[in-house]
């Protein structure tokens, strides 16, 4: 027992340190059991789904299987991968022009322009969508790919990240770039954002994940059943199910899993891009 | 290269008070010209205003005869060096350096044989496909002089670019600078404000103060002849002893009496404006007063006498700071002999090397 503290990875075991762990862990218990039931049913024949099992007894893949004969499954896919992957670039570009603009351009009225920027961060989606939906009836984009799109094609959120980054960036550099004649927006593109790496990926993940899951709006302007998301398409194919639960359960796999994929692949770009800047001196 | 001329350049940002006020300065073609002052004085100011960062707020500058207020950064041909460096961290050294060639119009071929060249001479070629991360401080500054210089400008501006290196690498990147002065001989200007690299590379020196020029002059200039007490205090280490005085008539003469007694000091220069009876201070550089043993009868000198209260031995001279009737004097002795604290000493302060300001308007009275 008293060898056993004596190991170095003991010697920094305090009580705080004890808690904080203990509490972390709990969180991650809550958070990540209701996951792996997903999953876990997801792979049980439907004589199994009560039987309450981690592991299933059984493990099978034919609902995977009868989601995708079901047909209407890869669309819906496509639509969101689609939807998400525009959106995202659209905020990287759009968000960060404009963020750059407020943080390093001095202008009259820029604190102004910020504030209204930010103060439609107060405003809840849910209050947003019927003046979105008039928006979109008004002009004719009800039930279209450029409907489901045009309100998060630029975020407030997005504007002020990129703009508190940008403003770590010292000015050196820029006018570094305007004495060897760059334009303005070769020097933002060419010399600003590879500097805001990191908050360009977190940028992407949030806005990636943020439009994958989005239920409401697409769900209120789309009608034709090849126009919905993912999420849309899920919750009117759980509807349909009913007490399908495995069916319901391997359809909502299907829609986390891209997710999980893409934060592993871009979460180790913003760690990367954090521990460079943080050498640069 | 080219000449830059200043003429009563003004800074004013917003209503805030005037930055730089009214400045004229006229730099020869090839010359080394380096602003010094203390820290807010302008002198960054002055040279953004050169590289067309900062619009100029009245006044005309002109670049190789050309009036040049309303041209772009890019169009004036200038190169600039920032105090930390500015190379960019996701390009590697060829790429910092090629990136000076951006707006040259020179093919590929030719900008590769540019970077090259400008690599050897400053000891980069090893470097050039290295990061910046993976830089000396040293390194990145000579990476940035290299972006700088490989496309020919007109002239080079240096804004503090040493000053974030350690004291010896300082010394070395300084004599690294003159060299590829004297070498390309393009007109620089270069700020800084540390007068022993203002002293070391300067063809001329402007000293600085408030957003105004107070002096212009070589080295030595600045030295032998400061105009006011800023300047002497400024330029010069040790620092200049300052003593404090009164000028008054002594016989067909003038002489200062010291405050707190000691020796009167007559004056044999020829004394400017008609300060009579007004307080001054009276200046010898540490360098001027010589430690003895009292004994010798000092012609053309006067003796000032005090203990010792710090010696500072350098290796090749010695400073010796002596409590001298309550001022606080340096003197500079050979590196041998030296006095012990606690010791009566006694320097001769020799006569021609005087230095006299008037303490109201701390402005030179004797030309030297
Ligand atoms: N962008 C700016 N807006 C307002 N004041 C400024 C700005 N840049 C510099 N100043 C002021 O101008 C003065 C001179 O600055 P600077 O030229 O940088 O001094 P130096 O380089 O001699 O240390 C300082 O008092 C500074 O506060
Ligand atoms: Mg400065």
């Amino acid at each position: 027992m008293a060898a056993s503290f004596k190991d170095a990875r003991f010697n920094d075991v305090r009580p705080g340190k004890v808690i904080a762990w203990t509490l972390l862990f709990l969180g991650g218990v809550v958070m990540v059991t209701p996951l792996l039931f997903m999953l876990s049913t997801s792979l049980k024949p439907a004589s199994d789904v009560y039987d309450l099992r981690l592991i299933p007894a059984r493990p099978t893949l034919e609902n995977y299987l009868a989601v995708f004969e079901d047909g209407r499954f890869p669309g819906w896919i496509l639509n969101s991968l689609f939807i998400a992957t525009v959106v995202t670039l659209s905020n990287v570009f759009f968000d960060s022009l404009v963020g750059y603009t407020l943080a390093k351009f001095k202008f009259r009225g820029r604190y102004l322009v910020f504030i209204a920027i930010l103060s439609t961060l107060m405003i809840p989606t849910e209050m947003l969508v019927i003046p979105w939906y008039i928006m979109a009836r008004d002009f004719g984009w009800l039930d279209s790919y450029w409907g489901i799109m045009f309100p998060g094609m630029m975020t407030a959120f997005g504007t002020f990240l990129m703009k508190q980054f940008f403003e770590t960036v010292p000015d050196d550099f820029l006018e570094a770039a305007r004495i060897d004649g760059l334009n303005e927006f070769q020097i933002w593109w060419r010399i600003a954002m590879p500097l805001v790496t990191p908050a360009l990926s977190a940028l992407a993940i949030f806005t990636f994940l943020g439009n994958w899951t989005a239920f409401i709006w697409p769900l209120i302007v789309t009608t034709s059943a090849e126009l919905y998301t993912l999420p849309v398409g899920l919750s009117s194919f759980s509807v349909e199910q009913a007490i399908r639960w495995e069916l319901i359960m391997t359809g909502a796999s299907i829609a986390t899993l891209p997710t999980l994929v893409i934060f592993i692949v871009l979460q180790r770009f913003i760690v990367r891009g954090v521990v460079k800047a943080g050498l640069k001196g | 290269m080219a000449t830059i001329e200043l003429q009563n350049i003004v800074k004013r940002y917003g209503k805030a008070a005037t930055t730089v006020q009214g400045i004229d300065l006229s730099v020869a073609d090839g010359e080394f010209v380096v602003l010094v002052g203390p820290s807010g004085c302008g002198k960054s100011t002055t040279l953004r205003m050169i590289a067309g960062l900062e619009d100029i707020t009245s006044g005309t500058l002109r670049i190789g005869g050309r009036i040049v207020n309303e041209l772009e950064p890019k169009e004036r041909n200038i190169a600039m060096v920032f105090q930390n460096y500015a190379i960019y961290p996701h390009m590697n050294v060829g790429q910092n350096i090629g990136f000076g060639l951006h707006a040259s119009g020179l093919d590929k071929e030719a900008k590769q044989k540019r970077i090259r060249e400008t690599a050897a001479l400053l000891g980069l070629e090893p470097l050039l496909d290295r990061r910046p991360a993976q830089l000396s401080g040293g390194q990145r500054q000579r990476v940035a002089i290299g972006r700088a210089m490989v496309r020919d400008p007109a002239a080079f501006l240096f804004d503090e670019p040493l000053s974030n290196l350690d004291a010896q690498l300082r010394a070395q990147m300084r004599l690294e600078i003159k060299r590829l002065h004297q070498r390309l001989g393009t007109t620089t200007v270069f700020v800084t404000h540390d007068q022993i690299e203002a002293m070391t590379m300067a063809d001329r020196i402007v000293v600085m103060r408030d957003g105004r020029i107070l002096q212009v002059g070589t080295p030595l200039d600045l030295y032998e002849r400061p105009v006011d007490i800023f300047t002497a205090r400024f330029i010069g280490s040790p620092t200049i002893n300052l003593l404090p005085g009164r000028l008054s008539h002594h016989g067909d003469g003038l002489a200062v009496e010291l405050d707190g007694g000691g020796p009167r000091v007559p004056v044999l220069q020829a004394v400017q404006g008609t300060a009579k009876d007004a307080p001054v201070m009276v200046g010898w550089r540490p360098h001027d007063l010589v430690v003895d043993d009292g004994a010798a009868a000092a012609a053309e000198a006067v003796r000032l006498t005090g203990e010792v209260s710090v010696v500072e031995p350098l290796g090749s001279e010695t400073l010796v700071h002596i409590d001298a009737g309550g001022s606080q004097i340096v003197a500079s002795t050979g590196g041998k002999a030296i006095p012990k604290v606690g010791e009566r000493i006694s320097v001769r302060a020799p006569l021609q090397s005087l230095y006299l300001f008037d303490t109201a308007t701390e402005r030179a009275l004797v030309s030297r």
